[in-house]
């Protein structure tokens, strides 16, 4: 049967009308998101409006705090909110919502309030749109306790989490990676949805793991695809769940090899890679043939030009050499 | 214990003087010397026709994403143009028609919006900020630029440019409030160009008019026909005056219209009508100052086209320019280290000689 291709911008389109068609509850808040105003400046909200209602899906004046702040509230009043903020460095002016209230209102309520609220957010270098367009913040929510912390890798696993994200109880940040939203790949199954907390195996392999997420689940594969020349098998662990992450498939996954690279597009100091190392050499130090190597971007802001961009952005080649240097 | 109605402490005016064919309401017509007028109106045609050759270059793909500014001349020159030197300019992402004015170079702009961060660079001496993305974040910054001009002493004052849909952003709220309480020379120029993307002005706030907001914040604002270069000049001119003279901030509203795309990334053909575009095309800013300054016999077809000229040539030069340097730049990636601190910290120094030396094993 050949295979129908989407891009993920279409299987996102396509998880969030499924999710919307299933329960009357789930409403969408964000600017632009409604079809008057285009359904979203990227057409990942297309059509709800029309068919769910504008009381449901709502374009919203430009004011993050309170997109936030009244998901939250329609989330503890029964609703399940799905909230789009145009780009993740705009969650940045939301930010009191989303750490003091999303991520710990369960925990302060003692346990009486659940916020079932979705986040998504997009980002990602490669348009050449600059310093306050295209960080990578995950390690900033994973570090708060209270939240869960998702991105697809795939347009059906991007999907798949989205509609698991939705249906979960606690807020979830759901991270999509801009330049991804116009590349294809297998359509999701209907009505499927992927376990959160849960990672994947995207590829075996015996002599290295790379654990990794996101737009670099894709570059990890074309690392392995190189090193496959020269016999060297690569195991590609997708996280799916950036928090909480799957230690069991991780450390399964290394203790096989008893190499890993963890390699995300975030920067690489302090990033999400460096929780994941740390827990490797914690649990597996014995098992471990090298020390673990981490790939990421280098320390400044996303540079603006094209050409900064991709010297910016972490390749196939710097995480082949991540994996030579475990093999030394 | 009545009930009774509160009379608010101000109203709000709407200023406008030049009717769309160019002729002047002649008590309102503000005392603006010729030389003035001529430079206001060189710096509207010169902020147009360089976004229309941006346009350009943009689909030729030779520049990224950016913000024409294309109608909203008037509303721009006719605020900047009252400031001095010493005074500060804070925009958005916009006004590069207010910083034209100011002094930038279209070199500067066009490798900006290559994509070169080193076209941001202010020109030594020029009292204004690099742009903001982020919505609405630029305008306390004004507020505090204020607050330090006043505790100077120094008589100047700072003037900050947003778009209506910025009005919706607790930072402008806050920043207006801040600015009423502690009294800093601040204008507020909200830029109304109907639309932030494709969200219409009515459905940002269900206040009929933006001006009015300052009511609540207890300082004046007014509204004028922003594609009225002499009614935005008027208002300025009275803000600026209060600012100067210690009695505190303005906010100015100024109907205009975002004549071309959002950015380059957007179709306002799906959110618009064609009819409601030439309706503003008959209120063009250009147009109507031309037709003011040529009755008035100030210009003629003559000095417009020697005018026009002049810039394209200009214009084109400057991309001359830019384009050297994008060569200059791009043989340098090391450069995206640089300017992150005053001092820059060893580790960076490591990143930087590695990227310097392509050394995939130093970074970190
Ligand atoms: C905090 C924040 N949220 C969202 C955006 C995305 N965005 C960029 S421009 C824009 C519309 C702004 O409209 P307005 O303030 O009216 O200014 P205009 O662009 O019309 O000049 C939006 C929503 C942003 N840049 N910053």
């Amino acid at each position: 049967m050949a295979q129908n291709k989407v891009t993920t911008l279409q299987a996102i389109n396509t998880a969030l009308h499924e999710a919307m068609a299933q329960d009357d509850s789930i409403l969408v808040f964000g600017e632009d998101v409604a079809d008057p105003e285009e359904g979203g400046v990227n057409g990942a909200t297309r059509g709800l409006s029309t068919e769910f209602g504008e009381s449901r899906v709502r374009s919203t004046p430009i004011s993050e705090q309170a997109i936030i702040g009244a998901a939250i509230g329609s989330a503890m009043a029964g609703m399940r909110p799905v909230a789009e903020i145009m780009l993740m460095n705009f969650s940045t002016v939301a930010m009191d919502m989303i750490v003091n209230h999303a991520a710990k209102l369960r925990y302060m309520s003692g346990g009486q309030t659940a916020v079932p609220l979705t986040i998504r957010v997009t980002t990602g270098a490669g348009f050449g749109t600059a310093g306050q367009h295209s960080d990578y913040l995950e390690a900033w929510f994973a570090h708060t306790a209270g939240l869960k912390v998702v991105t697809g890798s795939t347009p059906a696993e991007t999907a798949g989490l989205l509609k698991a994200c939705i249906f979960d109880d606690d807020p979830c940040i759901f991270i999509e990676n801009l330049p991804a939203y116009w590349q294809k790949g297998e359509a999701p199954e209907p009505g499927q949805t992927i376990p959160l907390g849960k990672a994947r195996i995207a590829r075996e392999g015996s002599d290295v793991t790379v654990v990794t997420y996101g737009p670099q689940v894709a570059v990890a594969e074309a690392a392995a695809e190189q090193l496959a020349e020269e016999k060297i098998t690569v195991e590609v662990v997708d996280l799916r769940t950036i928090q909480p992450w799957d230690r069991d498939t991780v450390l399964n996954a290394v203790a096989k090899t008893g190499r890993a690279v963890v390699s995300h597009e975030a920067v690489r100091a302090f990033g999400v890679g460096a929780e994941i190392s740390s827990v490797i050499h914690e649990e597996l130090f014995d098992q471990l043939r090298a020390p673990v190597q981490r790939v990421g971007a280098p320390s400044t802001a996303v540079p603006y030009s094209k050409a900064l961009e991709s010297a910016f952005v972490p390749d196939a080649d710097k995480v082949v050499a991540a994996i030579r240097k475990t093999l030394k | 214990m009545p009930r009774k109605e509160i009379g608010l402490e101000s109203t709000i005016d709407y200023l406008s003087i030049l009717d769309t064919k160019g002729k002047p309401d002649k008590d309102l017509e503000p005392r603006i010397g010729k030389e003035l007028l001529l430079d206001m109106h060189r710096a509207m045609v010169r902020a147009r026709r360089f976004d229309e050759h941006q346009l350009r270059w943009q689909r030729q793909g030779r520049l990224g994403t950016f913000a024409p500014v294309i109608g909203q001349e008037a509303s721009q020159i006719g605020t900047v143009a009252v400031l001095d030197d010493q005074d500060w300019m804070v925009p958005a992402y916009r006004q590069s028609a207010a910083a034209l004015w100011r002094g930038t170079p279209l070199a500067g702009l066009l490798l900006y919006n290559a994509g070169y961060n080193e076209g941001g660079e202010i020109p030594e001496g020029q009292n204004d900020l690099p742009i903001a993305i982020p919505v609405a974040s630029q305008i306390p910054h004004a507020v505090g630029i204020g607050y330090a001009l006043k505790q100077e002493g120094s008589g100047h004052l700072a003037m900050t440019y947003f778009g209506d849909g910025a009005t919706s952003e607790g930072d402008f709220h806050e920043a207006m409030n801040f600015a009423g309480v502690f009294n800093t020379p601040t204008i507020f120029v909200c830029e109304n160009n109907q639309y932030a993307i494709s969200v219409p002005r009515e459905k940002q706030t269900r206040a009929g008019t933006l001006a009015q907001k300052a009511i609540a914040y207890g300082i004046p604002g007014i509204q004028v026909d922003g594609n009225d270069i002499l009614a935005v000049y008027s208002a300025a001119s009275e803000a600026a005056e209060r600012a100067r003279k210690g009695d505190g901030p303005t906010l100015i509203e100024c109907v205009t219209y975002r004549m071309a795309v959002h950015t380059t990334a957007d179709d306002p053909g799906k959110y618009r009508t064609q009819k409601e575009e030439e309706q503003w095309q008959k209120k063009d800013p250009i147009e109507r100052f031309r037709k003011y300054l040529t009755a008035r016999k100030l210009l003629n077809k003559k000095k417009i086209e020697s005018l026009e000229e002049e810039l394209e040539k200009e214009v084109k030069s400057a991309w001359d320019e830019a384009e050297q340097r994008m060569a200059e730049l791009d043989r340098h990636p090391e450069v995206m280290f640089d300017h992150l601190y005053g001092e820059m910290p060893a580790y960076l120094g490591t990143q930087r000689k590695a990227m310097t030396d392509e050394d995939d094993d130093a970074n970190g």
